[in-house]
């Protein structure tokens, strides 16, 4: 048997005195770290892209006023369409006629893609589209993630910032924007830009996929706050000020 | 009722969330009052620019389409309240003026006499719509080549026999370098037949590169000018340069 005798003495259990000094609340749960979750760019081009947005969707909606189908005129286009001969309320339009609309549409149109190239550019540089895009190898991630929200898997999976169904999301939110962007020119110009347009399988279609993004638009959002609500509050802080304190602090950068 | 670590409440979200809602209730169906206005004419003013300069809208051919891909119809449009008919067709002529060499009015016969441009192309109106018409007609470049403008003429303006009720006449002011295109007409025939009344009869301007709200029907006179004449819809905020 070796000597125990240099063995170092056990310090006073701090534990044994704590719980006397201060109330217990949460015995369990660690306090949650404070981390910094979002850079500037991240969080100014969130919120000038939330209001260009609101306001793209809104002067559409004007616009779309002008003439609520889709196909040429005369001959609408066999594609589903709720809003067919719609008159969207006034309150949801901005701009106040057509001219008022385009103004504000091809205004605004700068204000979201200056702001979404800014953020893809940060993106790309700082590296962290690592943490956001949705690849291949997140299927089975993503899988695992759903069978945790469905209770078919007891134990939250393992996740960097995102997981993967976030990942999923977010890619696809991105992608819409590009995609609304390059629908939108493809309606802009459409003669000067026409292998854009054909790309979309013509004026018409180009003009209807347009306007199928905003509902994709509309979807993601409605989804998007009340998961924010529901799931995690503490993250819109992270969105305003870049901190975080919440239920998942491996979301840090 | 649980607080968030961050301090704030779901009901605070929902407080937030009211607010927003009725702030953005409150400002829309809104042309941006005097305040931001002027501005965003400024915007459209800088869009003009990136359309004439970014996406070429002067110089490139614009596609053409086969003639079985016609629409049916081809929605006819004026300001007046009934189509614009002239009392004497056989005196109209256009009155070619402003800083040119050469001033001249073209009669119909004339226009017809010189080079003749066709082509099937679709129509697009600012409101969202499209259709397929083949139209014919004197390129307004060959019109220029006969009256020369001088130097100093940077712009053209189309003026128009259609005018509203108050009297409100109907025109339009264009680039030179879109005026120039060769695909801009001086269109006599729609479909090969002599254009219609509810066309623009006898004589209108026409291009696949401009919106429909540019190609002035009814024509009376072109002026060549110094300054940028606005136009009866982009005085009040269509898109000046209105091309596609």
């Amino acid at each position: 048997m070796e000597s125990v005798s240099e063995g170092v003495p056990m310090p006073p259990a701090e534990s044994a005195v704590e719980p006397s000094i201060e109330p217990v609340i949460e015995p369990a749960a660690p306090a949650r770290p404070l981390v910094h979750r979002h850079h500037w760019i991240v969080r100014l081009t969130h919120w000038v892209n939330a209001i260009a947005l609101t306001g793209l969707i809104a002067s559409g909606l004007q616009i779309y006023q002008a003439f609520p189908h889709f196909g040429q005129k005369g001959k609408v286009y066999p594609v589903p369409n709720p809003f067919d001969m719609y008159s969207f309320p006034r309150w949801s339009r901005l701009g106040g006629w057509l001219a008022g609309g385009l103004q504000w549409h091809f205004a605004l149109a700068w204000v979201f893609l200056l702001s979404g190239l800014l953020y893809v550019g940060y993106m790309l540089v700082s590296g962290e589209w690592r943490t956001l895009v949705f690849r291949p190898r997140d299927v089975p991630r993503a899988t695992q993630m759903q069978l945790y929200y469905l209770r078919l898997r007891r134990d939250h999976p393992p996740q960097g910032k995102h997981n993967a169904l976030q990942k999923g999301a977010y890619t696809f939110i991105i992608a819409l924007g590009a995609l609304s962007l390059l629908t939108g020119f493809a309606i802009y110009k459409p003669v000067q830009l026409w292998w854009l347009t054909a790309l979309f399988g013509g004026y018409e279609l180009a003009r209807y996929w347009h306007f199928v993004a905003v509902w994709l638009f509309v979807g993601f959002t409605i989804l998007h706050v009340t998961l924010v609500l529901l799931v995690d509050p503490a993250s819109l802080r992270g969105m305003i000020t870049g901190w975080y304190r919440g239920r998942f602090p491996s979301h840090g950068a | 009722m649980a607080r968030e670590p961050d301090g704030v409440t779901r009901r605070d979200f929902l407080r937030l969330g009211l607010l927003a809602g009725s702030a953005a209730a409150a400002g829309c169906a809104w042309d941006g009052g005097h305040l931001l206005r002027p501005r965003l004419a400024t915007v459209s003013r800088f869009n003009d620019w990136v359309g004439e300069h970014i996406f070429l809208s002067g110089g490139r051919p614009a596609p053409e389409w086969p003639v079985s891909a016609r629409s049916a119809s081809m929605p006819n449009y004026h300001v007046a309240d009934a189509t614009p008919l002239l009392e004497d067709p056989a005196a109209w002529a256009l009155n070619v003026a402003g800083l040119v060499r050469k001033p001249m009015r073209l009669t119909l016969p004339m226009l017809q006499a010189l080079p003749r441009v066709t082509y099937t192309v679709p129509h697009h109106c600012v409101e969202g719509w499209t259709t397929i018409a083949t139209w014919t007609g004197a390129p307004v470049r060959a019109v220029a080549q006969l009256a020369e403008p001088t130097g100093a003429a940077r712009y053209l303006r189309f003026d128009s026999f259609d005018r509203t009720a108050q009297g409100v006449p109907y025109y339009n002011g264009w680039d030179l370098k879109s005026a120039m295109h060769p695909q801009t007409i001086l269109a006599y025939a729609f479909n090969d037949r002599p254009l219609m009344p509810e066309h623009g009869a006898p004589v209108r301007l026409y291009s696949p590169n401009k919106l429909g709200y540019k190609l002035t029907k009814y024509l009376t006179a072109m002026t060549f000018t110094r300054e940028r004449p606005g136009g009866f819809w982009e005085d009040q905020g269509y898109p000046w340069l209105g091309g596609v």
